[in-house]
């Protein structure tokens, strides 16, 4: 399955949920902000979505300090 | 004729024309007379060019004598849009207080501050709070600040826990948006939920400026349509590396600078 992962083209083996990514990529999931084909999702609707070839993924993480 | 500037405003005065003969006619009340930012202790003669400031100690201006004062600082054309401008910050600790000083000096009409905290001893190392503020509401502390630099200002603040549910009711009606929060959580939830709900109101949020890494490596960044992200991207605050007043204060600039930017209509980044 190839997305595109913050603009750049990715291939991951099997089929994915945002979830799954996120674990795999090693971020927190309450610390991102998901956007899935030009669109914001919430947390909890991106989690359990699955992925499919040539989505566009943007991952936009925070980190503290403020 | 000769043509001074008194207090930043052009005058036309007949040759010759004294100070204290300028004074008398124009502020009889004024105790301090400056002359190309030299205090004069006597009397001297006036000449073109030169800018005049006159004080009466311990009296306030006028809301009309310092727009006049920010007009001429800014021209006519920008004070007036950024006069009439609405700014939401959310969060008022290192970031949010520095963002909202920055822009009550430079004139925005209104800021609606939101913040749950209270002033603690360990804040005093990077926000814009005094030592005799401890204890009291942020929100609070940050509006008497605000007051004491530039009490024309509008300042709404609300002590409250900013969540997806209370945020568009809160911040209604703002030209721009601020995330100013210091959890990467809180931050996280701010975007998403603006995101979401506000996508013509540009928010302009930050990301990684703990430590004293090197200052040029904090950017402003657009990320997509209506949405900057300042920072780093990766320096979090953690032990051993905190947050610290000067790196917190070029992310706090980038954020007022882009705000700024966006209320003039101008491209951020």
């Amino acid at each position: 399955m190839k997305i595109t992962l913050n603009g750049e083209e990715r291939e991951f083996g099997s089929e994915l949920t945002i979830g799954e990514l996120l674990t795999e990529l090693g971020l927190q999931s309450n610390r991102v902000v998901i956007e899935l084909n030009r669109e914001i999702l919430n947390l909890a609707e991106a989690l359990p979505r699955q992925l499919k070839s040539a989505d566009k993924l943007e991952i936009i993480q925070f980190v503290g300090g403020g | 004729m000769i043509s001074i500037k008194l207090n930043e405003i052009d005058l036309q005065l007949a040759d010759p024309t004294s100070l204290h003969q300028l004074r008398d006619t124009k502020h009889p009340s004024a105790d301090l007379l400056i002359v190309n930012g030299f205090p004069q202790g006597t009397d001297c003669l006036l000449k073109t060019g030169d800018q005049v400031v006159m004080i009466q100690r311990g009296a306030l201006p006028s809301e009309q004598e310092l727009e006049t004062l920010m007009m001429a600082r800014h021209t006519p054309g920008v004070h007036r849009r950024i006069a009439k401008s609405t700014v939401g910050i959310a969060g008022a600790g290192g970031l949010g207080s520095t963002i909202a000083i920055a822009l009550a000096r430079v004139g925005v009409g209104r800021l609606i501050i939101a913040d749950f905290d209270l002033v603690e001893p360990s804040n005093l190392n990077r926000q814009q709070y005094f030592i005799d503020q401890i204890g009291m509401p942020k929100v609070e502390a940050l509006k008497a600040n605000l007051n004491r630099i530039n009490p024309y200002v509008r300042v709404d603040g609300h002590h409250l826990r900013i969540n997806p549910q209370n945020l568009g009711q809160i911040f209604s009606g703002v030209d721009v948006m601020v995330e100013a929060f210091d959890a990467p959580d809180q931050k996280a939830i701010l975007t998403a939920a603006h995101l979401q709900q506000s996508p013509d109101c540009p928010l302009v949020a930050a990301s990684g400026m703990a430590g004293h890494e090197a200052s040029n490596s904090i950017r402003t960044r657009k990320i997509r349509n209506n949405f900057y992200l300042v920072g780093d991207l990766e320096t979090a605050a953690q032990p051993g590396r905190g947050l610290m007043a000067p790196r917190v204060g070029i992310a706090a600039s980038h954020q007022a600078n882009a705000v700024l930017r966006l209320l003039l209509g101008e491209e951020v980044a």
